[in-house]
């Protein structure tokens, strides 16, 4: 019999690894520095939120939503509100609407200062980060005013949004977007022609066109690639049909060029934002059916009715009409989906969440096979994994 | 685009529902099914989101599988479904979708469906050694055993779930909502006399 000897090393990364970006595990089999082969490990953050939305009513689930992506919270709301309205047969106002979609993107860039500077720390400078920190602390202000919560908001539900943004608020985010361009200029000043991020960047992690589409991707890793694929332009919902704004693509599908989509996609968004807030007019900012929302404190104090109303709907909830549904919105990391089903009752009998960075955790060993091992934290960075949406 | 849909062998029942098919499809044929609605150059569906279950404990068929496609040429969603029995199992296709690797492995984890021709169907959300499916309706929402660390054996244990407080679901619906408003004595006055 014929001897084969092998010369691999087998090491472990994780679970507890700074370039891990939260509980990753890695079996990684190493010739030399090169990799052969990746496994992740993960489940390490696995909660069962599925199965708790089971016991909760439609409006108590909201809040789980927050805590899968924590970085993007506004967007997983959004996927729900939008699959149980769906269900519900319900149209939020105009209003609601265009909040929506301003904090959708407001998150989108919150998401984005947060991945983009990890990912240049990952891979070697460590001023992005203080710097996006900063700003970001300034996008929180804004979600606090409306939600009062900077991170776990439960700010969009099913049936428009729970209040209406404080006086002169449109003002402020008008000015705050002005100041921001600036901001993503110079933070590119600091990176897109740093020779040390392009070295760790250009031609590393490469996914074609082909392979990304199989292998399930979405969002900025689809895009990276080349293909213009956005649900915000491709299934519009809530007021994404009344703005105009660009899908940025790559060519090679690199880190870099994610990197490259994530910049541009930020800029994108404070141009909805802008548009947003030129055409938004006051209204009503939830539907005003009483067996849904709440109905507001001062007629609390008066109406018997109203009263009813709101211990009946924060005990026992609303019934949402026996069905299926799968919706899904274009969060920052790409196609976050709710597939839920209804029977009938005030609580879900089964909602199953689609998160983008199950799928392209997954691609992980097809992307590092033939890499250094310090390229794996490049393109972990790059693919902007966050362990509560994939451990769920 | 439905037309086509239904001319497919194993395709029972198409369903349009707002912009979105829902569609019933027998087991057997599943392989043949995935590979059409890919090839086919009129449905293109090249992209597979997501693979889930749905637990019933009442019905024969106990669980219904969903595949959730996508096509990126066509702009269109479906959701497949087909029904299983608990001890069934299922050809996997991962041969046609790379990403079905994970979601049928999420699936075996959390449901206990197992699928043929996978090639590495191990647990991927429990912890190691788990026991269980936990999306099973009969599976407790607080599990089976909890973890501690135990400082005298100086590690982390295993033991049953121990409740200071039983686990209370509270039964909220209203009973008066859908109630026939009817009193004794009704159907007097709204007979034929």
């Amino acid at each position: 019999m014929k001897e084969v000897e092998l010369n691999t090393t087998t090491i472990n990364f994780g679970p507890q690894h700074p370039a891990a970006h939260g509980v990753l595990r890695l079996v990684v089999e190493l010739e030399g520095e090169v990799v052969q082969r990746a496994e992740p490990h993960i489940g390490l953050l696995h909660r069962g939120t599925e199965k708790l939305i089971e016991y909760k009513t439609y409006l108590q689930a909201v809040p789980y939503f927050d805590r899968l992506d924590y970085v993007s919270p506004m967007c997983q709301e959004h996927a729900f509100a939008l699959a149980t309205e769906n269900l519900l047969g319900i149209n939020v106002p105009e209003r609601a609407k265009y909040i929506r979609v301003i904090f959708a993107e407001i998150t989108r860039i919150l998401n984005h200062l947060l991945n983009i500077p990890a990912y240049a720390a990952d891979i070697g400078a460590v001023t992005p980060f203080l710097w996006c920190f900063e700003e970001r602390e300034k996008l929180l202000e804004f979600h606090e005013a409306v939600s009062g919560a900077r991170f776990h908001a439960a700010y969009f539900r099913p049936g428009g949004v729970h209040q209406d943004m404080p006086e002169g608020m449109e003002e402020k985010l008008f000015d705050h977007f002005k100041t921001l361009p600036k901001f993503i200029d110079d933070l590119e000043s600091l990176l897109t022609n740093n020779r040390i991020l392009r070295q760790r960047s250009v031609d590393i992690g490469i996914i074609s066109k082909l392979e990304a589409i199989e292998w399930g991707c979405s969002g900025p890793v689809l895009r990276s690639t080349g293909v213009a694929w956005d649900l915000r332009r491709s299934q519009p919902y809530d007021a994404y049909d009344q703005v105009d704004f660009e899908v940025p693509v790559g060519k090679k599908g690199d880190c870099f060029d994610r990197y490259l989509v994530r910049i541009e996609e930020m800029r994108q968004s404070i141009s909805i934002i802008n548009q947003c807030l030129n055409k938004i007019k006051p209204g009503p900012i939830s539907i005003e059916d009483n067996k849904i929302t709440p109905p507001k404190r001062n007629q609390m104090k008066k109406s018997m009715e109203a009263l009813i109303h709101h211990f009946k709907l924060f005990t026992e909830g609303y019934r949402v009409p026996a069905g299926q549904v799968y919706s899904a919105v274009e969060a920052p990391k790409g196609e976050f989906g709710v597939y839920l089903v209804s029977d009938g009752s005030s609580k879900p009998y089964r909602c199953k969440i689609r998160a983008p960075g199950f799928a392209h955790l997954q691609t992980l060993d097809h992307l590092s096979k033939g890499h250094l091992m310090a390229d794996i934290a490049a393109i972990l960075g790059s693919l902007d994994i966050v362990f509560g949406e994939i451990d769920r | 685009m439905i037309k086509i849909l239904t001319k497919i062998d194993g395709i029972n029942n198409v369903l349009e529902n707002n912009n979105l098919l829902e569609i019933e499809f027998e087991k057997k044929n599943i392989i043949k099914i995935f590979n059409e609605l890919r090839d086919n150059t009129e449905l293109n569906f090249n992209q597979l989101l997501d693979i889930t279950a749905v637990d019933y404990p009442s019905r024969e068929f106990r669980f219904d599988l969903i595949y959730i496609l996508q096509s990126l040429t066509k702009n269109k969603k479906i959701i497949l479904k087909t029904f299983i029995k608990e001890n069934e199992n299922i050809e996997s296709i991962i041969n046609i979708h790379k990403s079905a690797d994970w979601y049928e492995r999420e699936c075996y984890d959390l449901f206990g469906i197992e699928f043929i021709n996978h090639p590495d169907l191990r647990r991927i959300m429990t912890d190691y050694n788990f026991e269980g499916y936990p999306l099973r309706k009969d599976f407790p929402l607080t599990g089976h055993t909890e973890v501690r660390y135990d400082d005298l054996e100086k590690k982390v244990i295993y033991e049953p779930v121990k409740l200071t407080q039983e686990f209370r679901n509270f039964d909220s619906e209203s009973p008066w909502e859908g109630m026939e408003n009817k009193l004794f004595g009704d159907e007097k006055s709204t007979g034929e006399n």
